[in-house]
This record gives structure tokens, C-alpha cells and sequence, in this order.
């Protein structure tokens, strides 16, 4: 008030308040910057980190995982179980489960970082929702089937 | 808690009969968390507010006790989830000191960079929520697309959009690639043509000018008293930067200003805030072109053996000083670990603020102050 | 049954339901144009363009329970919404849709709209008591306060007009501008009737009552389903009526360039301009912040009432002359 005085301070407020009202209809014709996300997707960048998963090798057919326990050591959190079982004929043992506690894990990446074979690596899974908890305890084996073994299966079996 | 506890009771005193006590929060519009400020107050004159902490405690400082370095990583994103890398630089920091290791140029270089963005993010989420204060619905809005922009170009490297869990010791843990760079280039140049926009609809407007000019002060002697930092003490015209006053990382190496108010009100708090959001974009464009080419991790052992000793390393995050202070035992999980964190101090000084004003002077300092609630709880 | 009576139930039924409709109309347009200006979609998921929003969230409204919170005035929690939605019907009675589109025409149809939509201040008074909750209290406050200081440099505002057409009659007024509008002549009556309209309606910037960062919700933060939706339609018929009396006053009312409907032309032109005006007042809303309590009384008694003073004695003084 003291700055601009009585009339001055009334021109200085109306011309703010014009200023202000041309910015927003300005902004109200330009285009929409959302995206619908149920109809649309985000693109997601390659190097998002979701939950982790086991890193399919076309070579082997299955997963380079050698059951060290590493990533198990790693998380801070306590959601990875490792286990495996060595069959007979075999000299070393392979992965019989692995599970993954989606709800205790709070994607740092330690796990993937701590996997001497690379087999872990993250999925780009961002739309993940469920009404219990045991729906985010993943059986990462299973999901390596449903994903990768048992389309290729379908294909062979097709031709 | 004792002062807040004795005012829980009901004044049943009857002079004073026309005070009455209000609780805002720990669910209210304004106080952006679980904070709970007790009111004292007579009509819409706060006599006392007394704020009331510990609804988002998660006991973080005590998990450090039990974790090592990596495992208490992502802790450190979820303190400030406005501004998680300026967290992740100080923990990681403490250690490269405590153990001496040495960090490669590139990925310091890596870490202002990234710092700064998530610096900027922080204040892009301030002025829309600070406006949200003042009753502006559509500010925020505005940010947020600015915003979006930048965590679209921090989640093409760290993975994430909010709590990061980028850093490592010794380094950061993915290398940035030319696509981060030219994108970076481009928001320097939006973000320059976007402050036209915020002149324009919020600093030029009088009715905001009329409702933060003079409101919620800060004179340079209380904001000492208190030990605020950040902004708020920059604010009140006090000059204190970590980044100026004790270099970390490669600050010294670019050319930036500390922007300082006059008057320790709110506005100036505002103009700070959006000289600094300048200033990163300044010190990101100078990263930029003196980015060195080189390794982005260095040699770490794979278990961290820590001497036995102390240690201690400050950042500038958003916010103010944050401090890392840990005691080590040797082996790899810290003894103590403590962390100083600019919200809680910035909050300490809201009874003396807040005593005479208007219910909706408070809301205007409180979001002036640039609270987040977890941090202040852990 | 006589005529007349057969006539006044047909305009009450219709006019109960314009209000309806002008509530669904103008929450649509308020949520359209908010998204719009915030580089948002807005409505999009019922019907086209999310059209039939409203209709759903109206029945919503009407399916949930109005919880009547413990230690409030039970009586008076029930009946504020009714006391405000009832009043905020009545100005439509006097309102000249078109030349013939009228219910009652009244000699001093613009006393009784102002009388009415001064009621409504009453109903927020009793439901921010009847809550028993501090933060209505606070809302109610406030919004007495604001209502009374800002019914003066409104009157002030209009009286100017009512001196240069000599009559309380909303067609005669219309019929007085029969050459000019009054706006041409009146720009600083018609600014200072705007946004005293916008703090009389508790709009934004002078939505203090209802300040959401302050006060969560204001008066009306223990309302709930229809209690609630009362209060919401009666925002909306008020926002309509004091947009009519802009648009009567100053704007010409239902005058405008022929158009090839009829009989229909004039109330086509009247809701636009009508319509157009409530733009403005949801476009402001989107754009400003909230002013402060002390600073929209010394908004009104420093700058609105001087200013409307002013003008009455000149337009006085200029009517005396010619």
C-alpha cells in the first residue's frame, strides 16, 4: 500500500489480475499434456526397475540362476527365498523354487547387482495391482515359464 | 512432547474462557502429512501453536544400526520423497570419507547433475503446493507438468521416478548416456521459458503479493537461534549454503550465486526458492559441458571394512543442511548413525511464528517453511 | 381449476427443475473448463465427454447417508440446507427469461431477487452453528461477515442504474436499454457489481467461507449426500441469479441481434450472455489465489464502497442535468 499508494496500487492489482486471467486461457487452448492411462500407456524407458525377474537365456532354455544365494543375501529386506535341489546325474544343483515377497521390497536393486550370472535382471511391469497380499508373493520360476518357455512351446508346437 | 501434552488439557480456567484449542491436522489439507499442529487461539488470532510430531516415525535412524551400507540404501530415499538424492549423496559420502575411497570425476559430476534435477523436482512440488496454500488450484497443476518432465529424465537412468536408490559408494550405480544429456538440455531450455509463466500467474499477482508480503518473518536473529537452513535461513538473508560455505563433490568447480532475501517474509522465501530453481539450471548446464569421460563406479571393496572412528558429511538438499553423522565400531554396519534433517529444525521455529498471527497466515508460513513431514519424523 | 393456478404450479415445477438442470449444467462447465485450463481432459468416462457425469453424481448424492454428526442442533442441522436452497429458487420467479418467458412480473422484481439471495447467508449461518464444529464456526464467521459488507457497494452499484431508468422493474430496465447497454455508460457500477456478486456467492477469490486449505470445507464440512448437494445446488442458483441481474442490468438482458427462432430468440441471447459471465466467474476462479479476511473487508470498505459512492453521486448529478 505505502510502496504504490491508493491508485496506484489499484492499477498494479488490475493489471495483475488481466495478466493472470490471459496465462490461464492461454493455457486452457492449448493441448491436453495427460494421458488416459487406462485407455493410453506411458511408454515405459528401458530402464525401469519393477520387480526383479529371472533373465530368460534362449541358449539353455531355462535361466543361468546356480542357486548361490547371493541375491538372497543381498536384499535388505528379506524377500527373496533361493532354493534348489541337486538332481540325480547332475554335478551341480538347480533352481527348484524362487520367490519373490513383492511387498517387502522396496526396489534397490541390490539383488540384481549381486547376481554374479546375470540372471536377475528388473521387469517393466509398472501396472501391478491386487486385492491380497499373496498376490505379489511371485513364483519368479513360474513367471519365466508363463513368459518365455511356454510361448516358445506353443510356437514349436504350432509348426 | 512435554509443552505439547500440557496443552492438551482443556482451558477450564474461566478468564480464559474465549480461547479455545484446534486441532489441524494430523488430517488436514495444509499441513501436507501427518502433522499435527495443536492451536491455541482467540477468534482467528493463534495465541500458541504447538506442533505435534511422530505420526510418520518408521525408525529409520535405528535400521541403520542393523544394516549395511547397501541395505540401508533405499532408507535413505524415503526420508524426503521430494528430493531423495541429495539423501543418497550424503549417506554414500559418509562412507567414501569415513573409508577414504576415492570416487571417479564423472560420476561426482553424475551426482551434481542429478542432485540438482531432483532439487529442481523438489521446488517444482513446493510452488504448486505452496499455492495450493494460498488457495490457487491450478499452479500446481502447471508444475506438475514441469515436473514430469524432469522425472521422466531421471527415471531413464535411475529406474524410478521418486525414492532413488542411485548412488553407490564409490560411485553412482547406472552410467548416463548422451540421450540424458540432450533431453537435460532441453528442459534447461523449457524450465527457462516456463518462469515467464509463474511470473506471470503467481509473483506479478497481487493478491498473492498481498498474502505473502510481511506475513510469517523470520528476522535474522531467530532464524539463528532456531538453526534453520536452506532456504528459510537464506530467506531471513543469512549466508549459508553447504555447497558454498563447505564444498562437497564438484561445486566448486562451477559458478552459481546463493540467492538471499531481504526481510525473512514469505515472499522472500518464494523468490529464493525460484532464484535457486535458476541456479540449478545453471549448475546442471555447466556439469553438462565440462562432463568428464571416464568410469562411473570405482574400486569398492565388496564388504566395506570401516575403521573404527567417527564421521560426518553435509549436503544442501533441498531444503536446508542435512548431516549424516555416524559412529563406527569397525566391520560394515555403523554403530550410530544419526541424521540431522533440515525440516525438523525449519519446524522448530513454528511456536514462535505462528504466535499472534492469523489462522490463514500460519497455512501461508507453514507452506513458506517447505515442510515434509516424514523427514521431520523418520 | 382456475388458469392462473394451473399456470403457477407448471412454472414451479419448472422452475425447480431449471435449477436442477443449471446446477448439472454449470458443474459440468466448471469441471470442463477447471480440466481444460489445466491442460487436463476433464470429464471423459460417462457418455460422451463425460456428459452424464453429473446425473450420476447427483445420485450418488441422493443414495448417501446425511450423517448427522453428535452434539449438533439436529433440527437446525436438517434444516440449514433446506434454508438454503429454498430462498435461491425464488429470483427465478421474477427473472425475464425472454420478452414473454416471465412467471411474475413485479414492479420491484429486483428488491425481491436481492432480498432473496440475501437469505442464503442465513442458511450458512445455521449450518456452521448447527455442526458443532469449530472449522464450520469458522466458515460461518466469515461468511456473515462477507455477505454483510458486500450487500453495500452491490446496492450502491445497482442504485446508480435505478436512477437513470426510474424503476425496480427487471423488463423495465431491459426496456430502457433500448438503444445502448447500460454497461457502456455504467463500466464502473457493472465491475463493482461483478465482484461484489463473486464474494456474495463465496466464489473464488473471496471463497473464504469454504477455503479448503484452511478450513477443510467450511460451513458445510459435516454435510454429507443430499445435505450436502443442497448446499452445492444453491451455489450454483445463486451464481445463475446474480449473473442474470449483471446481464439484465447491464448487459441488455434478453436483447440481441434477431435470430432466426422466433420467439426463442431472446432467451437464447440471455443465457448466453448469462452463460458467458459465468465463464468469467469460473475462469477467475481457476486462476487466483484466495484473499485474506482482513484484506477482502478493506478490499470492500477502502476500494468498493468509495468507488460505488462516487459513481452513484455522479450518475445522480449526470441524471439531474439532462
Amino acid at each position: 500500500m505505502s510502496k504504490r499508494g491508493y491508485f496506484g496500487e489499484l492499477w498494479f492489482g488490475a493489471k495483475s489480475l488481466l495478466i493472470g486471467l490471459k496465462v490461464t486461457i492461454v493455457e486452457m487452448f492449448k493441448p491436453i499434456v495427460t494421458v488416459q492411462y487406462p485407455r493410453e500407456e506411458c511408454d515405459i524407458t528401458p530402464n525401469y526397475r519393477g520387480h526383479v525377474e529371472l533373465v530368460f537365456n534362449p541358449e539353455t532354455g531355462g535361466c543361468d540362476c546356480i542357486v548361490c544365494g547371493m541375491c538372497a543375501k543381498a536384499c535388505p529386506s528379506d524377500c527373496i527365498v533361493v532354493k534348489g535341489e541337486k538332481k540325480e546325474g547332475e554335478k551341480r544343483k538347480s533352481l527348484s523354487l524362487f520367490s519373490l515377497d513383492f511387498t517387502k521390497c522396496s526396489l534397490c536393486g541390490s539383488c540384481v547387482e549381486a547376481c554374479p550370472k546375470s540372471a536377475l535382471d528388473y521387469s517393466q511391469d509398472y501396472n501391478i495391482a491386487g486385492f491380497t497380499r499373496e498376490e505379489f508373493h511371485y513364483d519368479l520360476i513360474e513367471r519365466l515359464e508363463r513368459r518365455h518357455i511356454q510361448p516358445l512351446a506353443a510356437a514349436a508346437g504350432g509348426n | 512432547m512435554e509443552t505439547a501434552q500440557l496443552n492438551l488439557e482443556p482451558a477450564t480456567d474461566i478468564q480464559h474462557d474465549n480461547r479455545y484449542y484446534l486441532n489441524m491436522g494430523p488430517q488436514h489439507p495444509s499441513t501436507h502429512g501427518v502433522l499435527r499442529v495443536l492451536l491455541e487461539m482467540d477468534g482467528e488470532y493463534i495465541l500458541d501453536p504447538q506442533p505435534v510430531l511422530g505420526y510418520g516415525h518408521r525408525m529409520h535412524e535405528k535400521m541403520a544400526e542393523h544394516k549395511n551400507w547397501m541395505a540401508f540404501m533405499p532408507n535413505t530415499g524415503r526420508m524426503d520423497y521430494a528430493a531423495a538424492l541429495p539423501y543418497n549423496h550424503g549417506f554414500v559420502s559418509l562412507f567414501e570419507r569415513l573409508c577414504g575411497i576415492e570416487v571417479p570425476e564423472r560420476a561426482e559430476y553424475i551426482r551434481v547433475i542429478t542432485s540438482e534435477l531432483n532439487r529442481l523436482v523438489s521446488h517444482h512440488l513446493w510452488l504448486g503446493a505452496f499455492l495450493l496454500d494460498l488457495g490457487a488450484f491450478t499452479p500446481i497443476l502447471y508444475t506438475f507438468i514441469d515436473r514430469e518432465k524432469v522425472l521422466d529424465i531421471l527415471e531413464d537412468i535411475t529406474g524410478s521416478r521418486l525414492t532413488y536408490c542411485y548412488f553407490r559408494v564409490g560411485g553412482v550405480c547406472k552410467d548416463i548416456d548422451d540421450k540424458f544429456v540432450t533431453r537435460t538440455r532441453e528442459f534447461i531450455k523449457y524450465q527457462r521459458e516456463r518462469f515467464d509463466v509463474y511470473n506471470k500467474l503467481v509473483t506479478g499477482n497481487i493478491i498473492f503479493l498481498k498474502r505473502v508480503e510481511g506475513v510469517g518473518v523470520i528476522s535474522k536473529d531467530m532464524a539463528l537461534r532456531y538453526g534453520v537452513t536452506g532456504p528459510v535461513a537464506r530467506g531471513s538473508g543469512i549466508n549459508y549454503d553447504v555447497r558454498k560455505n563447505e564444498p562437497y563433490s564438484v561445486y566448486p568447480r562451477f559458478d552459481f550465486e546463493i540467492p538471499l532475501g531481504e526481510n525473512g517474509d514469505s515472499l522472500d522465501r518464494y523468490m529464493v526458492r525460484l532464484n535457486e530453481m535458476e541456479q540449478s539450471l545453471r549448475i546442471i548446464e555447466q556439469a553438462l559441458d565440462q562432463l568428464p569421460a571416464g568410469p562411473f563406479l570405482g574400486k569398492v571393496p565388496k564388504k566395506l571394512k570401516m575403521p573404527v572412528g567417527d564421521s560426518s558429511f553435509a549436503v544442501e538438499a533441498a531444503r536446508g543442511e542435512l548431516t549424516y553423522y555416524m559412529v563406527s565400531g569397525g566391520g560394515d554396519i555403523p554403530y550410530r548413525l544419526k541424521i540431522r534433517v533440515p525440516s525438523y529444525s525449519n519446524l522448530s521455529i513454528l511456536p514462535e511464528l505462528g504466535q499472534g498471527i492469523l489462522l490463514s497466515d500460519l497455512v501461508t508460513a507453514m507452506g513458506s517453511l517447505d515442510l515434509v513431514i516424514p523427514e521431520i519424523d523418520r | 381449476m382456475p388458469p392462473e393456478l394451473l399456470r403457477m404450479i407448471i412454472a414451479a415445477v419448472l422452475v425447480v427443475s431449471f435449477v436442477f438442470l443449471n446446477a448439472m449444467v454449470l458443474g459440468y462447465m466448471e469441471r470442463k473448463v477447471s480440466a481444460h485450463i489445466q491442460r487436463r481432459p476433464g470429464l471423459m468416462e460417462v457418455g460422451p465427454h463425460g456428459v452424464l457425469q453429473l446425473i450420476i453424481d447427483g445420485l450418488k448424492l441422493i443414495g448417501k447417508q446425511l450423517v448427522v454428526p453428535e452434539g449438533s442442533n439436529k433440527f437446525l442441522f436438517r434444516l440449514a440446507p433446506l434454508l438454503s436452497f429454498a430462498p435461491c429458487v425464488l429470483p427465478f420467479v421474477v427473472i425475464p427469461f425472454s420478452r414473454k418467458l416471465q412467471i411474475v412480473s413485479m414492479d420491484v422484481s429486483l428488491i425481491f431477487i436481492l432480498a432473496m439471495t440475501s437469505i442464503n447467508v442465513v442458511a450458512i449461518l445455521v449450518a456452521g452453528w448447527a455442526s458443532n464444529n469449530k472449522y464450520s464456526l469458522f466458515g460461518t464467521f466469515r461468511s456473515v461477515a462477507q455477505a454483510v459488507s458486500y450487500e453495500i457497494p452491490m446496492l450502491l452499484s445497482l442504485l446508480s442504474i435505478i436512477l437513470m431508468t426510474s424503476t425496480f422493474s427487471l423488463q423495465g430496465i431491459i426496456a430502457a436499454q433500448k438503444y445502448y447497454w447500460f454497461i457502456l455508460v455504467q463500466p464502473l457500477a457493472f465491475i463493482i457489481y461483478f465482484i461484489s456478486g463473486l464474494a456474495e456467492t463465496n466464489r473464488a477469490p473471496f471463497d473464504l467461507p469454504e477455503a479448503e486449505s484452511e478450513l477443510t470445507a467450511g460451513f458445510h464440512t459435516e454435510y454429507s449426500g443430499m445435505g450436502f448437494s443442497f448446499f452445492f445446488l444453491a451455489e450454483y442458483a445463486n451464481m445463475f441469479t446474480v449473473c442474470s441481474i449483471a446481464t439484465i442490468l447491464f448487459l441488455g438482458g434478453w436483447k440481441g441481434i434477431p435470430l432466426p427462432l422466433g420467439d426463442f430468440t431472446g432467451i437464447v441471447w440471455f443465457m448466453l450472455k448469462v452463460y458467458g459471465l459465468l465463464f468469467v466467474m469460473i475462469w477467475a476462479r481457476w486462476t487466483y489465489p484466495r484473499v485474506r479476511f482482513d484484506q477482502l473487508m478493506s478490499f470492500c470498505w477502502k476500494y468498493l464502497i468509495p468507488f460505488a459512492l462516487a459513481n452513484l453521486l455522479i450518475t445522480a448529478v449526470v441524471v439531474k442535468l439532462i
